[in-house]
């Protein structure tokens, strides 16, 4: 059995206007030491999964359904208490934005040691010393001076660098980072991936990157899933998915990813139209009102819902058209196009 | 922060002088300027009882009512820093440091009777402080978590009711339902130094601690459930909680604490108000504090007595200032900063 497998993951919402989808029917496996990359624009349900993987839609309104299982453990049927208790330990989660992730009143290292003691039966001086630890493994200056300050006194990137230390700090087995470099400047951004990715080795655990910027999984992620409307529509290894993407909407993510060559505005295939409404959702498949090539499988884009299908060796696709003709428009049309510009 | 702490004490001290002269002349310049002579205020000063116009005239003199107003002020706050003396003409009364006046009608200085009714009104705010602070945040805390429970509803509704009842009302009601009909609680006029016997002390204090509790409970309540909201939202709270924090710690340290800012500010300007006396409190109740005192004077129109109440309390409301802008240092390290 896998380090971390979901299967079938529904996570709804019921709401005055109706139920919102968030995630639908989301199944993965994951291994220590191996990365995950999540890639989808926003409102696919990338941050839904990732707090229901923690559990933290226990007590809420939210509806869940499906299976979680974490190193041979079910968690979605499992005790709020125990899931609780395997949090910020056997799993923890980085966020976006370390302004206001942390708290601003406490000290950065408080809210560590608050972290480390929870799971750890220890003396607060020996939890100072851990934090320190930490702030230093994360490339954090001065660490027995700077475990004083409050968040606000870092800079955005020490900010971040923090986080992952608290993160960190009881070894977790699993460790999801929620759009960790999505609030930080460019260079930063590329210092905090190459922390986690240095990170990940020695601590060996299992990463979740989420985003919605392809270029931040591509050297990181051994396997890339695609988010759409709270589902997968395509998932495989790294190689697949930038080499033989099959998904019209992944065509679309590659062609819109921002490149370093590139001004960050000119994008080049930007997906047409706006992210579906997930509580009518469309009918048929979910992205066919944005989809160039829905008029290819005659109507069924339109009526059925396509099946998440494997293509060969692990690389699944959600799409009506018959897999050698998606190849044939990713050889074709759109890799052509991709390296033409 | 040091500094911080410097600068804080320095502008309360300013703010104190000001608070001063402008007290002086809300008594003083104000009615001149609007045409009151040096002799209508020797004419109050005393209480006019069969004085003849030329000792009047002479008194005014004799008490600096003619001197030009700067001198006035400056012979008052001397009066406030070393005493001073009032010299009659029929005697020469002593009024020793600090002198916040000296009463002609009662002949007494103003300041040994402002100490003798402060316990009492210190005792009410503090004990109505307590209650209000718990009763008050617990609710809000309470109603925010079970945002459009029953019980948010019901405690809103009493909130709602104690913001909007006087205390003169509710005051009597309770005394007349508990004091009166059940016989439980003590039914005012009196009050027992703490020193002497406490638990008198508390029986005779507990329904006017309340029914004063209740008015603030219901504002602090109502602030409190906002503020929770606002912080529950929070980022750093679903942080908290992927910790592995349990609720009640994520609840009071991450939640509470974040929302506790505004309630800290209010709660100090509240008491610091309140120290200078509980005007409407006190007289339901009838307890002799700093409140009854000012009513008394005021009907009374002894100008030295209204004067020391009101210096009395404008000193308190700066002091809760200045406890409030550090207590914001202590609470909110952003603050430090500047
Ligand atoms: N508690 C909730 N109640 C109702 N709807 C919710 C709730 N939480 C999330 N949603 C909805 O679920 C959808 C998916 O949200 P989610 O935060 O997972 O998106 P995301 O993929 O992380 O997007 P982003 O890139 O903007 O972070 C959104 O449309 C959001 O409005
Ligand atoms: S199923 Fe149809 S609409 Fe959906 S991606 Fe494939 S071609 Fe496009
Ligand atoms: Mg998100």
């Amino acid at each position: 059995m896998s380090f971390l497998e979901l299967k079938d993951l529904r996570i709804h919402f019921p709401t005055d206007d109706g139920l919102v989808k968030s995630v639908d029917g989301l199944s993965f496996t994951l291994e220590r030491g191996k990365t995950l990359g999540i890639v989808g624009e926003s409102g696919s349900g990338k941050s839904v999964t990732s707090l229901g993987i923690l559990g933290l839609h226990k007590g809420t309104r939210a509806r869940i359904s499906g299976e979680i299982w974490l190193d041979g453990e079910e968690l979605v049927g499992a005790g709020v208490e125990h899931v609780r208790k395997l949090r910020g330990k056997k799993m923890a989660m980085i966020f976006q934005d370390p302004l206001s992730a942390m708290h601003p009143y406490y000290t950065v290292g408080n809210q560590i040691i608050e972290a480390y003691r929870i799971h750890h039966d220890v003396s607060k001086k020996v939890a100072r010393k851990h934090a320190i630890d930490m702030l230093a493994r994360v490339g954090i200056p001065q660490p027995d001076r700077r475990v004083d300050s409050y968040p606000h006194e870092f800079s955005g990137g020490m900010r971040q660098r923090a986080m992952i230390a608290m993160a960190l700090c009881c070894d977790p087995e699993l460790l999801i980072a929620d759009e960790p470099t999505t609030a930080l400047d460019v260079t930063v951004q590329a210092q905090i991936l190459d922390l986690m990715r240095d990170l990940q080795r020695d601590f060996n655990a299992a990463l979740i990157i989420i985003t919605h910027d392809l270029g931040v999984v591509a050297e990181l992620s051994d396997d890339i899933l695609v988010m759409y409307g709270g589902k997968c529509i395509e998932y495989g290894s790294a190689e697949d998915i930038f080499e033989r993407p099959e998904h019209p909407y992944s065509w679309g993510l590659l062609g819109s990813m921002p490149r370093l060559d590139r001004e960050p505005t000119e994008r080049l295939l930007p997906i047409q139209g706006s992210p579906p409404s997930l509580i009518n959702v469309p009918p048929g498949c979910a992205f066919h009102p944005r989809c160039p090539y829905a008029d290819r499988t005659a109507g069924r884009s339109q009526t059925e819902v396509p099946e998440l299908l494997e293509t060969h060796g692990g690389h699944r696709v959600r799409c009506h058209l018959p897999s050698d003709q998606r190849r044939g428009i990713w050889e074709n049309e759109i890799k052509p196009n991709l390296e033409a510009s | 922060m040091v500094t911080y702490i410097i600068r804080r004490l320095i502008a309360a001290v300013l703010m104190l002088v000001v608070v001063s002269i402008v007290t002086f002349s809300i008594f003083f310049v104000v009615p001149r300027l609007a045409g009151v002579t040096a002799t209508d205020f020797a004419n109050r000063y005393v209480g006019s009882k069969g004085a003849t116009a030329e000792t009047v005239v002479a008194l005014a003199d004799k008490l600096g009512f003619n001197d030009p107003l700067t001198v006035q002020y400056g012979r008052w706050v001397k009066g406030i820093v070393a005493g001073s003396d009032f010299d009659t003409g029929a005697s020469i009364e002593h009024c020793p440091a600090p002198c916040f006046g000296y009463s002609f009608i009662t002949k007494t200085p103003v300041w040994p009777e402002l100490l003798d009714r402060l316990p009492v009104t210190v005792s009410l705010a503090i004990g109505a402080s307590v209650i209000w602070l718990v009763a008050g945040v617990s609710t809000g805390v309470l109603s925010a978590l079970r945002r459009g429970s029953f019980f948010d509803r019901a405690a809103m509704g009493v909130a709602l009711a104690g913001v909007s009842l006087p205390i003169f009302f509710t005051g009597m009601m309770s005394l007349v339902f508990f004091s009166y009909k059940l016989g439980i609680t003590a039914p005012g006029r009196s009050y027992t130094s703490f020193v002497d016997d406490p638990v008198r002390w508390a029986y005779n204090l507990i329904l006017p601690w309340i029914t004063l509790a209740f008015l603030y409970a219901a504002v602090y309540a109502r602030l409190t459930r906002a503020g929770m909201l606002e912080t529950m939202g929070e980022d750093y709270i679903r942080t908290a909680r992927a910790k592995g924090l349990r609720e009640p710690t994520v609840i009071v340290k991450h939640g509470l604490r974040g929302a506790l800012t505004p309630i800290i500010t209010i709660f100090g300007m509240d008491v610091g108000l309140l120290l200078g006396g509980a005007i409407l409190t006190e007289t339901t109740f009838s307890l002799p504090g700093l409140g009854k005192y000012a009513v008394q004077a005021i009907s009374a129109n002894d100008l030295p007595k209204i004067m020391g109440v009101t210096m009395l309390v404008a000193f308190f409301v700066v002091m809760a200032n200045l406890l409030v802008d550090l207590l914001y240092a202590v609470v909110d390290p952003r603050v430090r900063l500047r």
